[in-house]
């Protein structure tokens, strides 16, 4: 990395940010709708990064931390009259924390493949539990309730609309990249990369890694709970598919289409694929999954590296 | 002692000896398609995601021959060769480039297929769910059920092509080679033995079992492009908690937690007695994390 490098990464960052913000004010509604979910996505599959990209541990049950964040979301909005923004993004997190501490604590024990099983069978507990629970989840229907007011305490109370939910959006995406890039930067994502490459090596030094590997599913739960929150309030509604393991599957292919430990990628990941879904889904209505699936595999084969990997070879060329 | 009897006489013993039955007839089926998933685990390290989608693909085309040809057995063959021909196509264009690499990367492409063959099915079949005819339709009494034959029948034949498979690997001379590449693929490789084609044919095998499996099991359920989730995810837990690659555990852990899923129905709902396969999943993986069927580590 060289020196100009912190200066061309905050013009590019600052350049996005520009347009991103611009973006709802000159997009028509179908296509804000389309980047503010873009964004959410992303955050989903920029939590996960931290595991897959940084930790070296392919989650495949990011669904559950994403729903439970969801039906945090729900929770308060349902029960705690008038609905309340951050009380929901409050219980949305300690609803996927919960979770997260669940699934980090038997999950980390294993490692690899059998770490990608597991996260993937929680995942599909806390399905069936939802799934069946309907007196309080609602079960196959899920939950609608009413989308809370953008309220900055004691200053500044209005309903969304769709271009300020775009801007809150952003705002909380933002935020959660500069923290988990911070994050991975710190010591502390340092150990975790040093997990990544050698996990032996990294005990041998002293580092307790199954507190390190529990802290970090513990952390990209948290933000996958985050995303889940943002999505109940964009959509309104929290439904068991959330749950199922085709989203943290989804989740995976964010990852590898854009580029794991990159934090970006991830993001990117997302936006090319809700681009793929929304072009195949013209021609090949519900199948869109077919050539997508096979874009998917190609790219396993040929692009291991994401879409951004690709492009930082081809730049330094 | 009143409490006893009482408690004694409230076990519902003629439903339980039903659920052993029926218990025993899914673990069959279940060991069948999760033999398969250890088999190719074991020895090329490749984790099918797509192998439900196998045993689905296996069912639609037992579904299309029967149509066509009227017979039951020639739609059972038929359904396993292709498949197990589709398995090794899909094997030599996407698994293959995949050797060498680390083994996380076979989840993802092995999961991009069975999102292609999900949607393939149904694109092609529709979300209607079709009905295999059963080959014989008699039944015996089994307290107050008509149990049918063919349940005990697909039990007994599934255990055949286990056993089957078992000699073949123990005597065949491609299970010998089978074997021997498991145990050190290098040294396999210096004795001539053609170690990728190996690969190849057993994934082949694993995805005609899995058809098998899903043709045999057609007529019990009706056949759709989602059946084969249920299956794979079930067929996970088996395998993790018989011992990853390992083929005796994995049929043991099949007919254990198809048992304890099958008693648990007595008292709870289906949907609802799978939560007991991942009790007994998270209970192994704290106190024996190699598998339950495993002798301990030295």
């Amino acid at each position: 990395m060289s020196k100009r490098y912190p200066l061309v990464f905050w013009t590019g960052f600052a350049v996005v940010m520009a347009l991103l913000i611009v973006a709802p004010l000159v997009l028509p509604e179908f296509w804000r709708r389309f980047v503010t979910e873009i964004l959410i996505w992303g955050l989903l599959a920029m939590s996960s990064d931290i595991l897959i990209g940084y930790t070296g541990m392919v989650s495949f049950g990011h669904s559950a931390f994403f729903g439970l964040g969801m039906y945090g979301a729900a929770a308060a909005l349902l029960t705690v009259k008038p609905p309340n923004l951050w009380l929901a993004i409050a219980y949305g997190l300690v609803g996927a924390a919960g979770v997260a501490l669940f699934v980090a604590y038997f999950s980390t024990r294993l490692r690899d493949i059998y770490f990608a099983i597991t996260t993937l069978i929680f995942s599909q507990i806390f399905y069936v539990i939802i799934f069946t629970w309907t007196e309080v989840t609602g079960g196959e229907n899920g939950l609608t309730f009413s989308r809370p007011r953008l309220t900055i305490p004691g200053l500044y109370s209005e309903p969304f609309d769709s271009t300020t939910l775009h801007w809150f959006v952003l705002a909380v995406v933002t935020a959660s990249y500069l923290v988990l890039r911070r994050i991975t930067r710190s010591p502390f994502g340092m150990v975790l990369q040093s997990i990544r490459e050698n996990e032996p090596r990294t005990r041998a030094i002293g580092y307790a890694v199954e507190r390190y590997k529990i802290v970090a599913v513990m952390l990209s739960g948290l933000f996958a709970g985050l995303a889940g929150v943002l999505y109940a309030i964009q959509n309104r509604f929290a439904a068991p598919d959330f749950v199922y393991f085709l989203v943290s599957g989804e989740t995976v292919i964010f990852n590898v289409m854009g580029g794991i430990g990159t934090l970006v990628g991830p993001i990117v990941g997302a936006g090319f694929f809700l681009l793929l879904r929304e072009t195949f889904s013209r021609f090949f209505t519900e199948y869109y999954l077919i050539p997508v699936g096979i874009i998917f595999i190609a790219m396993v084969i040929f692009m291991p590296q994401g879409l951004l990997g690709f492009a930082r070879r081809w730049l330094n060329r | 002692m009143d409490a006893v009897v009482a408690f004694l006489e409230a076990i519902p013993y003629d439903q339980i000896l039903i659920q052993t039955v029926n218990g025993i007839v899914t673990g069959m089926i279940l060991a069948l398609v999760a033999s398969g998933l250890t088999l190719i685990f074991g020895i090329m390290d490749v984790v099918n995601f797509a192998h439900g989608e196998l045993f689905m693909l296996g069912a639609y085309m037992g579904v299309i021959v029967l149509a066509n040809t009227g017979s039951f057995w020639v739609a059972l063959l038929l359904a396993t060769i292709t498949v197990a021909l589709i398995g090794a196509a899909l094997q030599v264009t996407t698994l293959r480039p995949l050797i060498g690499r680390d083994p996380l990367t076979t989840i993802l492409a092995t999961f991009g297929i069975s999102l292609v063959l999900q949607n393939y099915a149904l694109w092609a079949f529709g979300p209607v769910a079709r009905k295999i005819q059963e080959p014989f339709t008699g039944h015996f009494t089994l307290f107050y059920l008509e149990y049918p034959w063919y349940r005990l029948f697909i039990a007994g034949l599934s255990a055949a092509i286990i056993g089957a498979f078992w000699l073949f690997l123990k005597y065949g001379k491609y299970g010998i080679w089978i074997r021997a590449t498991t145990q050190d693929r290098v040294m396999a490789q210096a004795m001539g033995i053609p170690v990728p084609w190996v690969y190849t044919f057993v994934f082949a095998i694993g995805a005609g079992m899995a058809a098998a499996s899903g043709v045999l099991f057609g007529p019990l359920v009706g056949v759709n492009h989602t059946m084969g989730l249920d299956w794979v995810l079930k067929a996970f837990i088996v395998v993790v908690v018989g011992g990853m690659g390992n083929l005796g555990g994995s049929i043991a852990a099949s007919i254990f937690i198809s048992l304890l899923e099958a008693y648990a129905s007595i008292w709870v709902s289906p949907a609802q007695a799978v939560i007991v396969s991942f009790v007994v999943l998270v209970l192994t993986l704290l106190f024996r994390p190699t598998g339950l069927f495993v002798p301990t580590p030295k």
